[in-house]
């Protein structure tokens, strides 16, 4: 069967698009293949930074013959009607259409027979709709056709369009299309500087070895090899070790279509810059690796750049080229350094009274203040030294306004911890300027020290109740302020660190304050509902926040577990006890029920609390009331009753001591006393008995079941 | 060009450098225009191509224009950092279908050699909000160092570009350095001679550097900069009102140029104050917002001119 090859040849190609690209190509031309009845065997998708290629091979030649019969009007029916079935279906005269009878009498049915296309027709025609409506982020005009409205664009200007189809054996046809001036043929070029003639090419095995000729590697996952494996190489050689960037292997791959990977080196002055900036200098700067000292573990004063050509003088002035732009960079960046070690990090704190946190939420000072007042709070809940959490507070966002950060962003808190170091500060102080961001999601560290950890807290609750209190929380997809990631860091924290911490008084400090500072300022006077204004210093403080915002964590916990494979509507039971405000607490009664409801006795027991709720339900239903109230034990008629009885005062009172003392498991081994006492309940007891107040007092009963497993989990929210 | 006395040549001297771009865009026809006489921060300003990027009339030209960025001066300290330099611009209307190449051809004319240089297009999508301005195209990159910005304008004043212009602007100290082989800019040899008769780039701007950075972030006089542009940005507003005339049966504008030199003005005092830090993170924006809305008007008023409508 016939194969396509698609190329579309354009001016460089962003790196970053690339891939999707590639994808959105080969996505959109099969899917639109299999909906015009071409069912393709395979099909694979490539990008350069000049070219999208496409090859989709074992494609019919010919689209399937369709057969459709089309019911029309009731035979005798009104003329009109007649005459627009005719035309719907394309039949001459009526004589043509079958009739048919069926139980409200004889219809006319037209035979529409429409025989498959060719499938190079279909191409011809799907092709250009794909190109014109191609999903690029962004796209641009160009050139004399941009002066008419309609015309072309594309990621940028395109420049030729390779289109062939046929079996591989032969040789194949050009699909025959155009799109705004541009003729679809079998023309492409090769190498921008190294070969840079028109090739011929046939069909895509032929095509991706021509190209490789002409010094073009098609393949992104093949330039992404060579380049790896020689710049592996290359540092082996000298006695270093590359420093592995997958994102910045990605991105380079794309910059090239013929990698050249050479080594150049620096002064070894510069190392005694932090070696994350020398890293983020020359990688985000000038896309070159850096590679390390496998002795030392430190950066060597060396670097590796791709270049897209085989130079003619083996690439000596590439290589110096390049070692001049990383020095010119490298003397910036310590002059950045320097400068900033000049200053300290206390001295630059009054600056934040004039920057904008957020418009509604105030200055960065307000919030720095703020969160080390929190976490002067928090601090001896934790176990963390309370100075030395204010003192790491007070510093921990002075990084923001030095050069380096404003340089390279991604290095805020560990420019403050080295500036933190040099001035002396204490070494938790300093190190909490770097991990008070962290857990930044599921999969990055957790820090350990509880100075550390207060202001990560503190830092976290303060956004939260912030951005609640302002009415800006996540939907949907949108999260601008990663308030979810907020919310997990404060998860990961407690539970990882095996914190116990009651989150409703902090939660209802930091609103206190937010309440004021946000509420406190308004000049605005809203109108009240009830006509009137309402004084803005008035605005109640919003007494349901609290509830909320440990909603919004037991969502997050629920997103968490399920992400690690464990039981996520285990959450839900436990956070409907109410009064759950200790993460960790829930935590640990998450799993020890987990684990009680894999055994026996917890499913039995979850199956037998089940039926009593049910029979309940119904019952309160049908009487109108509930049954609360402790059973008259006087009323007992079977053994089975006293035995349940006597079970559930035992359990209760020995979960009750269990989890007061936080034995979660000891509770859950107290529930499975209860389970062969209900068993046995209902199998020998009939609660709806005839006399009214045995089914009562039976009633009773099955509500202390209920009322006795609540004191772990509500079973009710337990999902079978 | 063999006949190019030595001290002429672009690896050499800095003016032959420049006169180098100068011959090779005037060979693809393009004007060679002078350096427009206003003060602005970059070549993008000069209303050659500001405006003449706007309407349907072709339009080829090319020119170096002194760009001054007061927050760039480093009191002549700083190896590459200048807060006055050059920019060679050109502009192309309708975007020839072999821009890339004639752009590296170009290079080939001032000494930048394909084969052994790594010459690469990486994604730079620009931007300029207080012309109102969009484009997508490349920081061309030679060896690691970014020499010129390429760009296909999309939007310019507020108006969608129809054709599309295509713009190079190169960083004319940044490329010599590089070609010359020094490392700063003050080294460059700017007439080509030796001994006693060489002048450096230093000999003939870093004073100025020095002079300019002392009156940029200290002196500048912040109280007369702020009326300017307020002058300025009523000025603009007034000329742009005055200039409109029912001609024929359509409406047409009479005074585009001299009101879109009161925004240049406008937007240098903002530059200038911004410098002296003076203005707020707050305001910042709505300076930006002020003149973006200057270089509006006047984008419209231009598609409104002779040389800006449809023939």
């Amino acid at each position: 069967m016939p194969d396509l090859l698609l190329e579309l040849f354009s001016e460089e190609i962003p790196a970053r698009m690339q891939a999707k690209a590639a994808d959105d190509l080969r996505r959109t031309v099969t899917d639109k293949l299999v909906a015009e009845g071409l069912v393709y065997e395979g099909a694979k998708a490539f990008a350069t930074p000049r070219r999208l290629a496409l090859t989709v091979h074992g494609i019919p030649a010919r689209q399937p013959d369709l057969k459709e019969e089309r019911r029309g009007p009731r035979v005798g029916g009104p003329e009109p009607a007649i005459q627009g079935f005719l035309k719907a279906t394309g039949l001459s005269s009526i004589s043509e259409a079958k009739i048919q009878n069926d139980k409200k009498g004889d219809f006319y049915i037209a035979l529409i027979e429409k025989p498959g296309r060719p499938a190079i027709d279909v191409l011809a025609d799907i092709l250009p709709v794909i190109v014109r409506t191609f999903p690029w982020p962004k796209s641009m005009r160009w050139g004399a056709r941009s002066a008419k409205s309609g015309s072309l664009s594309w990621v940028r200007p395109l420049h030729a369009i390779t289109a062939t189809f046929g079996p591989d054996t032969e040789e194949p046809d050009v699909v025959k299309f155009s799109i705004d001036g541009i003729e679809a043929g079998q023309t492409t070029y090769g190498h921008r500087f190294m070969a840079p003639s028109a090739i011929s090419v046939r069909h895509f095995e032929d095509y991706e070895a021509r190209l490789k000729a002409a010094k073009v590697v098609l393949d992104p996952q093949a330039r992404k090899d060579i380049i790896l494996a020689d710049a592996k190489q290359l540092a082996f050689a000298q006695g270093y070790e590359l420093v592995e960037d997958q994102v910045l292997l990605d991105e380079v791959a794309g910059l090239v279509e013929w990698p050249v990977v050479l080594m150049g080196s620096f002064d070894a002055e510069f190392l005694s810059i932090p070696g994350e900036v020398i890293r983020a200098t020359i990688r985000n700067n000038q896309k070159c690796f850096v590679v390390s000292d496998p002795k030392t573990g430190k950066l060597a004063n060396k670097f590796i750049l791709t270049a897209n050509i085989e130079a003619t003088d083996g690439g000596k002035t590439i290589v110096a080229g390049n070692e001049r732009v990383i020095r010119a960079r490298l003397s910036d960046a310590k002059f950045f350094y320097e400068t900033d070690l000049k200053t300290k990090l206390e001295d630059r704190l009054p600056k934040f009274e004039q920057i904008v946190f957020h418009e509604k939420l105030g200055t960065q000072a307000e919030r720095i203040k703020r969160i080390e007042r929190l976490a002067a709070e928090i601090a001896p809940l934790i176990g963390a030294d309370v100075e030395k959490a204010k003192r790491a507070a007070h510093l921990a966002k002075a990084d923001l306004l030095t050069e380096v950060v404003g340089e390279f962003p991604e290095l805020q808190g560990l420019m403050g911890k080295y500036y933190a170091q040099a001035q002396r500060e204490d070494a938790s102080v300093a190190a909490a300027s770097e991990e008070h961001y962290k857990p930044q999601g599921p999969a990055d560290r957790v820090p350990t020290d509880p100075v550390s950890v207060a202001v990560a807290l503190a830092d976290k609750i303060d956004t939260l109740v912030g951005f609640w209190v302002i009415d800006e929380k996540p939907t949907g997809s949108k999260d601008p302020y990663a308030l979810r990631r907020a919310a997990l860091g404060v998860i990961r924290l407690l539970v990882e660190n095996k914190i116990r911490l009651a989150l409703s008084p902090i939660i209802h400090q930091a609103h206190e304050r937010l309440h004021e500072a946000v509420h406190g300022r308004t000049t605005v006077f809203d109108s009240a509902p009830g006509g009137g204004l309402i004084n803005p210093r008035d605005v109640p403080l919003d007494r349901s926040l609290t509830a909320a915002l440990l909603a919004f964590f037991a969502d997050r916990l629920k997103v968490q577990l399920r992400d690690q494979g464990a039981r996520h509507d285990l959450v839900d039971a436990v956070f409907s006890l109410g009064g759950q405000d200790d993460l960790l607490m829930v935590v640990r009664r998450v799993e020890a029920l987990g684990k009680f409801l894999d055994s026996d006795d917890g499913k039995n027991l979850l199956a037998g609390t089940k039926r009593a709720s049910n029979i309940l339900a119904i019952e309160e239903k049908t009487d109108k009331r509930t049954f609360d109230g402790a059973p008259d034990a006087s009323l007992y008629k079977l053994d089975e009753e006293k035995a349940l009885a006597k079970a559930i005062d035992q359990v209760k009172a020995e979960a009750g001591a269990a989890v007061a003392k936080e034995d979660f498991a000891a509770a859950m081994s107290a529930m499975a006393k209860l389970r062969p006492a209900v068993d046995a309940f209902f199998d020998k007891v009939k609660v709806n008995d005839d006399d009214p107040k045995v089914r009562e007092n039976r009633l009773k009963l099955l509500n202390e079941i209920r009322a006795a497993t609540r004191a772990v989990a509500d079973f009710s929210k337990i999902q079978d | 060009m063999d006949a190019l006395p030595d001290h002429m040549r672009p690896e050499r001297s800095f003016q032959g450098f420049i006169l180098a771009l100068q011959r090779f865009w005037a060979e693809q026809g393009c004007v060679i225009l002078q350096p427009y006489d206003m003060e602005m921060g970059a070549g993008t300003f000069h209303p050659a191509t500001t405006l003449r990027a706007l309407g349907p009339k072709p339009w080829n030209a090319a020119y170096v224009q002194p760009s001054r960025r007061p927050k760039d001066g480093r009191y002549g300290e700083n190896p590459n950092r200048l807060q006055h330099y050059y920019q060679y611009q050109v502009i192309m209307k309708p975007s020839p279908p072999n821009l890339q190449e004639l752009y590296l051809k170009s290079l080939a004319a001032i000494g930048i050699d394909s084969s052994v240089h790594d010459i690469r297009f990486v994604e730079d999508d620009w931007e300029s909000p207080t012309l109102g301005a969009w484009g997508l195209g490349w920081e061309c990159w030679c060896d690691g160092m970014e020499v010129s910005q390429f760009t296909y304008f999309q939007q310019v004043a507020g108006v969608e570009c129809a054709p599309v212009a295509g713009e190079l602007t190169y960083g004319l100290e940044r490329l010599a350095m590089y070609v010359q082989g020094v490392d700063r800019v003050y080294d460059l040899n700017f007439n080509g001679r030796e001994g006693a008769d060489k002048v450096t780039y230093g000999d003939v701007f870093l004073q100025a550097e020095q002079e300019y950075s002392r009156h940029n972030f200290e002196y500048a006089d912040t109280d007369m900069l702020f009326e300017q542009f307020k002058m300025a940005e009523a000025a603009c507003k007034k000329y742009l009102a005055a200039g409109w005339r029912e001609g024929g049966n359509q409406k047409e504008h009479l005074m585009a140029l001299p009101a879109y030199d009161q925004c240049i003005k406008a937007s240098h005092a903002f530059n200038l104050l911004d410098a002296r830090g003076v203005i707020s993170v707050t305001e910042r924006q709505s300076y930006i917002l002020r003149v973006r809305e200057l270089a509006k008007a006047c984008g419209e008023a231009w598609v409104h001119t002779e040389a800006g409508r449809a023939i």
